[in-house]
C-alpha cells in the first residue's frame, strides 16, 4: 500500500454508524435530527423543537406531550435513581411548557437475569415519584431482551399534560431587554453521576439533583405575564440551552458568570475532572426568561419553592452579538460560551 | 480553597496592573501546558494583557503531540478481538489517518475509559479473577495507552510494576509518554523561533523538578516562569518573565511562580519509580517529527508489558492532512486562528487535527473561548 492510499481524515463529517456523541446533546445529536427524524417524519410539533409539543384539545385547554428514554447507568445514584428520574425527566419536559402534568405510561425493557428485587425498588421509585407529580401510570410495556441484549434495565416514559389556552411560551417571544433566571445551583446531576462512574468519593457525597419542577413553573406561568419561555438545562447543561436559545431566538445571551450558582463541591470535582460545569447536565433546575418588570414576582415565586430557593438572575439578552452566548469573567473580560460537542459524559440520562 | 485565593480578583488587577507598567516589549510569550491555554482562554487573561504581550502556546497537549501512528496502532490494537482498550476519555476523538478510537468502539471494540492508569491495572486485576479464559493463551487481553508528559508517567510506571508484581499476564501498555525539555530544545534550537518568554508547566515541574529549565533559560537566553494553572498563577508567572525582560538580555533564569506547589528536585519517588520501569528513547512527536531522547519506554526487564511485542500492528508511517497547520501552532509559530481552517472545516465536531480535539489542545481552547476580538473578525468575515 502506497502512502497515497491513505486519506485524510476529514470524511468524519458523515460518520457511519452512531458514535456516543450523536446521545451528547450537542451538535451531533442536532445532526441526527435535523437529517433522520425531521427527513423522515416531519411534523409541525417536531420541528419546533420543544422539549415537549402542544396540541389543540378542547376549548380551555391544549394537550402537551412528551416522551423521554433512560438509559442512565449507574442506575442508583445519590439523590435518585432510574426510576424516579424517568418520571421527574418527563414531568420537567411538560413543565417547561406550562403544562400542569396529567398522566404517564411507562416501558421497561428488562435484561435477562435482571434482579426481580431491583426491579420492585425501582418500580417501587417509579410510583412514589409519580404520586409526589400527583400523576396516575395510565399504560406500561415491558420487554425482556436475552443476557448482553441490554444492560439491566432501560426505561421509556410518556407523559401527558394540560396547558391552559392563552399560555403562548416561546423563544420568539423573547426580546431585547428580557432578563435570563436560573433556579438554583447547576452542575448537580452530571457530576453525581460521573463522580459515582469514577469511582470518585467525596464526603459528603454529591448529590443529584433530580426533582420535579411542574409546581413551580406553573406558579410562574400563572402568574407572571412577563414570562417567555422555560427550560431545563439537562444533557448539555446551561450551555447547549442557552445556545440553542441564541440561535432560535437570533438574540444575545449575556450571562455574568459570578452569578451563576455552583456549589464549591461540584465546582471542585468539575476542577478534578476537568469538565466545564456549563455544560453539565441537571435534572431538577430551571431556565426562565421574563420580561424585566417582572423578574422581582418570577425570583419570589421561585424561592417559595424548595427546587427553587436559590433561583437568581443570571444575565440578560441584548442585541450586541446576534446568536452568541457571551460569559462576562469574574475579572470583567467576555468570551463566548460555544455549544458543547461531542461526548462528554457518557449516558447521563 | 486554593483555587479561591488564586482566582482573586483584586489580586488579579493588582498584577495586571504591575504587567501593564513593565511590558514595554513588544514580547511574544509561549506557555507550554494546554491546561494554561485553556486557563488564559477561558478566564480572557488574555484580554487584560497589554497590546505589547503576545501570548503563543507550544506542545504543552499531550493528546496533540500523540503521533498520528501510535493513533493507529491503538486503533489497530483495541480492535483485536479478546482486547480491553484503556484509554483516557480525550483520547477518543483524536483522528488517526484512517477514524478515530471512538469510531473503533462503535464498531464493537471494548474500549474504556480511565481517569489513571492504575484502574486498566484494576480492571485486568479484575479480568484475571475470572479465570483461565483470560490468560494470554486464548488472547484476552487488557492494554493501557499510556501518553501524557512526566506528570502521566508515574501513574504509568505504578501500573506496570504492580502488574509485574502480581503476574499479571494479561495486562499491557502501549507506552507514547514524552518529556518537555527535549521539545522546548527542539524549539528554542530554531533561530527564528521569536519567542521572548516562557511560562513552564507547573505540574509537570511538581513531579520532574525545574533543574532542566534552569539550563534551557542560559544557553537560549530565554527567561521561564515556572508557574500554575489559576489566574493569579498565570499572571505571576507573566510578571516573573517580563521583569527578566525588562531587566536586560545578560542573564536570564527559570524563575519559580508555583513555588507553593513545585520544588526543584520534584518528587523524587515519582522519579525512581519512573526510572525502574522506564528508560528514556527518542520519540516521535505529531507536528514536531523525532526528537532526541525525547520519550519514554519500557526498560528490558518490563518488556514483557509492551503492548508492541504482544500485538502485530502493520506499520506505516502515516500522512497529515496538508491543510492542518497544527505543527505550526504546537511551535508557536501562529496562533490557531492563523490557520485558514480554524472554526470552518476544522472544529471540535470534526477536527482536522489534534489540537482541536482535547480539552487541552490550543484550537479547541481558541474555539470554546475565542475573544469576543476574533468572534467580531469573523462575523465580519461570513
Amino acid at each position: 500500500m502506497s502512502l497515497g492510499d491513505w486519506s485524510c481524515p476529514i470524511p468524519k463529517v458523515d460518520l457511519p454508524t452512531i458514535t456516543m456523541s450523536h446521545g451528547a446533546g450537542g451538535g451531533l445529536s442536532a445532526k441526527l435530527f435535523d437529517e433522520v427524524f425531521s427527513k423522515h417524519y416531519p411534523s409541525k410539533e417536531l420541528l419546533d423543537r420543544n422539549d415537549s409539543a402542544v396540541i389543540d384539545w378542547d376549548s380551555r385547554y391544549r394537550l402537551a406531550i412528551s416522551t423521554d428514554a433512560f438509559v442512565v447507568e449507574p442506575r442508583k445514584f445519590p439523590g435518585g435513581d432510574i426510576g424516579s428520574l424517568s418520571v421527574y425527566g418527563t414531568i420537567n419536559d411538560l413543565a417547561v411548557q406550562g403544562a400542569e402534568p396529567i398522566a404517564l405510561t411507562i416501558a421497561w425493557v428488562l435484561e435477562e437475569g435482571f434482579p426481580l428485587s431491583e426491579l420492585h425498588e425501582l418500580a417501587s421509585s417509579v410510583g412514589k415519584a409519580a404520586a409526589d407529580c400527583s400523576v396516575r401510570v395510565l399504560a406500561g410495556d415491558t420487554k425482556v431482551v436475552q443476557r448482553g441484549r441490554g444492560h439491566g434495565c432501560y426505561i421509556t416514559t410518556t407523559g401527558l399534560g394540560r396547558v391552559p389556552k392563552g399560555l403562548e411560551l416561546g423563544s420568539s417571544r423573547i426580546c431585547l431587554g428580557d432578563c435570563i433566571l436560573l433556579s438554583g445551583p447547576i452542575g448537580e446531576h452530571g457530576m453525581a453521576i460521573m463522580s459515582q462512574r469514577s469511582g470518585l468519593d467525596f464526603d459528603p457525597v454529591l448529590k443529584s439533583d433530580c426533582a420535579p419542577l411542574h409546581r413551580m413553573a406553573m406558579s410562574l406561568a400563572s402568574q407572571v405575564s412577563g414570562l417567555k419561555l422555560m427550560r431545563d438545562p439537562t444533557r448539555g447543561g446551561i450551555s447547549a440551552v442557552l445556545n440553542e436559545l441564541a440561535a432560535s431566538s437570533q438574540k444575545c445571551f449575556e450571562i455574568q458568570e459570578a452569578s451563576v450558582p455552583i456549589r464549591s463541591q461540584v465546582k471542585s470535582a468539575c476542577e478534578l475532572l476537568g469538565i466545564d460545569p456549563w455544560v453539565v447536565a441537571n435534572e431538577g433546575k430551571l431556565l426562565a426568561i421574563v420580561s424585566c418588570d417582572g423578574v422581582q414576582a418570577a425570583l419570589d415565586i421561585m424561592r417559595k419553592h424548595p427546587e427553587g430557593s436559590q433561583a437568581c438572575q443570571i444575565g440578560q439578552v441584548t442585541g450586541r452579538y446576534p446568536r452568541s452566548v457571551i460569559a462576562e469573567t469574574l475579572y470583567g473580560t467576555k468570551r463566548i460560551v460555544a455549544m458543547p460537542s461531542g461526548e462528554l459524559l457518557p449516558r447521563i440520562c | 480553597m486554593l483555587t479561591t485565593d488564586f482566582g482573586d480578583p483584586r489580586h488579579v488587577s493588582l498584577l495586571v496592573e504591575q504587567i501593564r507598567k513593565k511590558a514595554v516589549g513588544p514580547w511574544t510569550i509561549m506557555e507550554v501546558c494546554g491546561g494554561q491555554t485553556h486557563a488564559i482562554l477561558r478566564y480572557g487573561i488574555d484580554q487584560l494583557l497589554p497590546d505589547s504581550l503576545r501570548i503563543v502556546h507550544g506542545p504543552g497537549c499531550p493528546v496533540c503531540v500523540t503521533p498520528m501512528e501510535s493513533i493507529d496502532r491503538a486503533i489497530q490494537i483495541a480492535s483485536s478481538p479478546g482486547v480491553v482498550f484503556c484509554t483516557f476519555g480525550d483520547m477518543l476523538r483524536v483522528p488517526g489517518s484512517r477514524g478515530d478510537l471512538m469510531q473503533a468502539r462503535s464498531n464493537g471494540a471494548d474500549i474504556r475509559i480511565i481517569q489513571t492508569p492504575l484502574e486498566a491495572y484494576r480492571i485486568a486485576l479484575k479480568e484475571s479473577s475470572r479465570g483461565a479464559e483470560f490468560d494470554r493463551k486464548s488472547g484476552r487481553q487488557v492494554v493501557l495507552f499510556a501518553i501524557g508528559f512526566e506528570t502521566t508517567a508515574p501513574a504509568t510506571a505504578m501500573a506496570i510494576r504492580l502488574a509485574k508484581q502480581s503476574k499479571l499476564d494479561c495486562f499491557s501498555a502501549l507506552v507514547c509518554h514524552v518529556l518537555v525539555p527535549p521539545a522546548l530544545e527542539a524549539i528554542f534550537s530554531d533561530p527564528l523561533h521569536g519567542i521572548d518568554g516562557l511560562l513552564a508547566a507547573g505540574h509537570v515541574c511538581t513531579i520532574a523538578g525545574y533543574r532542566p529549565y534552569e539550563s534551557i533559560a542560559q544557553r537560549h537566553s530565554i527567561p521561564i516562569a515556572i508557574t500554575g494553572f489559576e489566574p493569579v498563577d498565570l499572571l505571576r508567572g507573566i510578571l516573573a518573565v517580563i521583569e527578566q525582560l525588562q531587566a536586560g538580555r545578560s542573564k536570564f533564569s527559570a524563575v519559580n511562580s508555583y513555588e507553593h506547589i513545585a520544588g526543584i528536585d520534584g518528587n523524587i519517588h515519582a522519579q525512581t519509580l519512573v526510572d525502574e520501569v522506564f528508560e528514556i528513547s527518542d520519540q516521535s512527536w505529531r507536528g514536531m517529527g523525532s526528537l532526541p531522547r525525547s520519550g519514554l519506554k519500557l526498560r528490558k526487564s518490563y518488556a514483557s508489558f509492551d503492548a508492541n511485542h504482544r500485538f502485530e500492528c502493520e506499520s506505516v508511517v502515516p500522512r497529515e492532512p496538508s491543510i492542518c497547520r497544527a505543527a505550526d501552532v504546537l511551535r508557536g509559530k501562529i496562533r490557531p486562528i492563523e490557520c485558514p481552517e480554524f472554526g470552518k472545516r476544522c472544529n471540535p465536531s470534526n477536527p482536522i487535527g489534534a489540537p482541536m480535539v482535547s480539552n487541552e489542545g490550543t484550537c479547541a481552547a481558541y474555539y470554546i473561548y475565542q475573544s469576543l476580538a476574533v468572534r467580531k473578525t469573523q462575523t465580519l468575515e461570513t
